[in-house]
């Protein structure tokens, strides 16, 4: 559906976008991830046509973007980072007027209403566009790139702006276009990748850093294996969380353990890393049991996006400082916990992000 | 092209704009058409027209200043860029929009017409000449102006720039007799808007002077997609 090969965009001296090749295929929800500035958005206007690559060729159904630039931009919707939003016009007379600017044979009536309902904007067709609210425009700014159906969806930053359940409507509503339509997504929110697309390409600097499903990118980059555990001890005493680390770090497979706070009396977290080949959750179980100890929890905690996304974008900074890490590591986890925990509290921290 | 072409109507009209163009051009014209033509006594419109060339050299950039800047300040450029059409279409929408203005601005003299045709003989082949005339130097100032206001993000510095540029323009021909080699001095004379302007106001229809005006808004069009291409490749 779309394919990208080997695309540069160079502003003077300075390489924006530098050599990025993919492809993505019909139906699938590809996402973009990256910190600010990684060329996210340049590659997008690319896509799009907007701005013209230095080198290199994108291809839209199989027509080249440079060279039918029409017959490509025809089969892409646009949601750039900023709404292209007339303000002094109401909802409607934006949509009619972008119902002719692309061309629609379909029929408007209907059409647009259909659009309007999946956008859930009927309700303030008639308004002026300056008087609505951010996630108002944001929906509006889809519902723009909705026209015509085209098989191929670009949206940069789609969430950026909204609150909480705006945020869990349009991602719903994502995933639901992904089924009709190839969508290409980009956001620097982990959790909002996490939760759409099916495959993620992180771009940092300007290159492709990784490509794949959230798992995969978490093999290719690493073969730590890492779980939680919170035990019981059977005296209630200080002397438990030693005697219980050392018993697990006795058996085989075990890379790494490490005793964390007490959670509650007498109720220990171990931080243990395996070598990734053997499984050690029965053999914990056995060990328990025989020594009295109580598993309360048992997690494993394979590389999250957020670690992954770390240790990508800040990569050679990450291995210099291992060592220190190794020793700090209780905040940190503690942070990605926080960080990761139900979706609802994820949509909170975009929400303030406005 | 016709999607834009209505989108700049309506947008003309909702923001004012229009209005006061078309309120300051009758006010103009209003008191030149008294002033110039009912007060002397003659039928003659050509005084009239020849007073407005000033009047429109500052009204137009009025009219075009926000055409492609504003586009451009509020990102809405990106939906008309990535949209299915060419740098063309986007471009005559936006020029033949502000040209319908300027023609309904300019219209107001068939209303003088039918008032000297109560009160004494039009002569309507001076007149019609004169019609066109404006509305060909409309067509060429109104090329100018759009290729300004794509240079810029800004409204006023378009607006301010392409005032300046038009009045330059209109001062051109004066230029002529400072130049010593009487080849350039001719050239200057051959590119005045003005004497151009006035040859037509005075009933000489010269298509030498049709062609200068249309390739004038030929070439600042094809500037102003100059302007958006490069803006894409750099």
């Amino acid at each position: 559906m779309i394919e990208v090969k080997n695309l540069t965009k160079r502003y003077g001296d300075k390489r924006a976008v530098n050599d990025i090749s993919f492809k993505v295929e019909k139906g699938e929800i590809l996402g973009f991830l990256g910190p600010n500035g990684a060329g996210k958005s340049t590659t997008m206007n690319m896509l799009t046509g907007y701005i013209s690559s230095t080198s290199g060729q994108i291809l839209i159904n199989g027509t080249d973007i440079l060279e039918d630039p029409k017959k490509a931009k025809s089969n892409i919707g646009y949601l750039p980072e900023i709404p292209p939003l007339y303000v002094d016009m109401t909802v409607e007379g934006y949509l009619n007027f972008m119902f002719d600017l692309k061309k629609c044979k379909l029929p408007r009536k209907a059409h647009l209403k259909d659009v309007c309902d999946l956008c859930k904007i009927s309700d303030v067709r008639k308004r002026l566009i300056k008087n609505l609210s951010k996630g108002y425009r944001q929906r509006v700014g889809l519902a723009q790139a909705l026209i015509n159906n085209p098989p191929v969806l670009i949206l940069d930053e789609p969430t950026v702006g909204l609150d909480p359940n705006q945020i869990i409507e349009i991602r719903t509503l994502i995933k639901k276009l992904g089924k009709r339509h190839t969508v290409i997504l980009s956001s620097h929110i982990l959790p909002e990748i996490q939760a759409v697309c099916d495959r993620i390409i992180i771009i940092n600097k300007g290159v492709v850093a990784a490509d794949g499903t959230a798992d995969e990118i978490a093999k290719s980059i690493t073969n730590e294996h890492k779980m939680t555990l919170r035990i019981e001890g059977t005296t209630h005493t200080a002397s438990d969380k030693k005697e219980i680390a050392d018993a697990i770090r006795s058996l085989s497979g075990i890379k790494y353990v490490r005793a964390d706070m007490e959670r509650e009396k007498g109720i220990y977290d171990f931080d243990v890393e395996t070598d990734g080949k053997t499984d050690v959750r029965r053999a914990i179980n056995k060990l328990c049991s025989e020594k009295g100890w109580n598993i309360l929890m048992l997690q494993l905690s394979d590389l999250t996006l957020e670690d992954i996304f770390l240790k990508i974008t800040m990569g050679e900074q990450l291995v210099h400082d291992e060592a220190e890490q190794k020793k700090e590591r209780p905040k940190i986890n503690i942070v990605l916990e926080e960080a990761h925990a139900p979706e609802t509290e994820d949509d909170e921290n975009n929400g303030g992000e406005q | 092209m016709g999607a834009i072409y209505r989108r700049e109507m309506g947008a003309f009209f909702t923001s004012g704009l229009a209005y006061v163009f078309l309120a300051v051009f009758y006010i103009f014209s209003g008191y030149y058409f008294y002033n110039e033509v009912i007060a002397s006594g003659y039928t003659d419109t050509s005084p009239l027209f020849r007073n407005m060339f000033k009047i429109v050299l500052f009204l137009i950039p009025i009219l075009t200043m926000r055409l492609l800047s504003e586009e451009k300040k509020t990102r809405t450029d990106q939906g008309l860029l990535t949209a299915p059409i060419g740098l063309w279409e986007i471009v005559l929408g936006k020029y033949l929009a502000a040209l319908t203005i300027f023609i309904i601005a300019e219209s107001i003299i068939f209303v003088y017409a039918v008032i000297l045709a109560y009160l004494g003989q039009v002569v309507w082949a001076t007149l019609l000449g004169n019609y066109f005339a404006m509305l060909l130097l409309g067509a060429a100032f109104i090329a100018v102006g759009v290729f300004i206001s794509s240079l810029t993000e800004n409204q006023m510095t378009a607006a301010v720039f392409s005032m300046a540029v038009l009045f330059f323009l209109y001062l051109f021909d004066s230029f002529s007799d400072r130049f010593s080699w009487q080849w350039l001095a001719d050239l200057v004379t051959q590119l005045s808007f003005y004497n151009r302007y006035v040859e037509f106001t005075q009933g000489i229809f010269n298509l030498t002077s049709v062609l200068f005006y249309i390739s004038t808004a030929f070439l600042f069009n094809f500037f102003t997609v100059r302007v958006l291409e490069k803006r894409r490749w750099s």
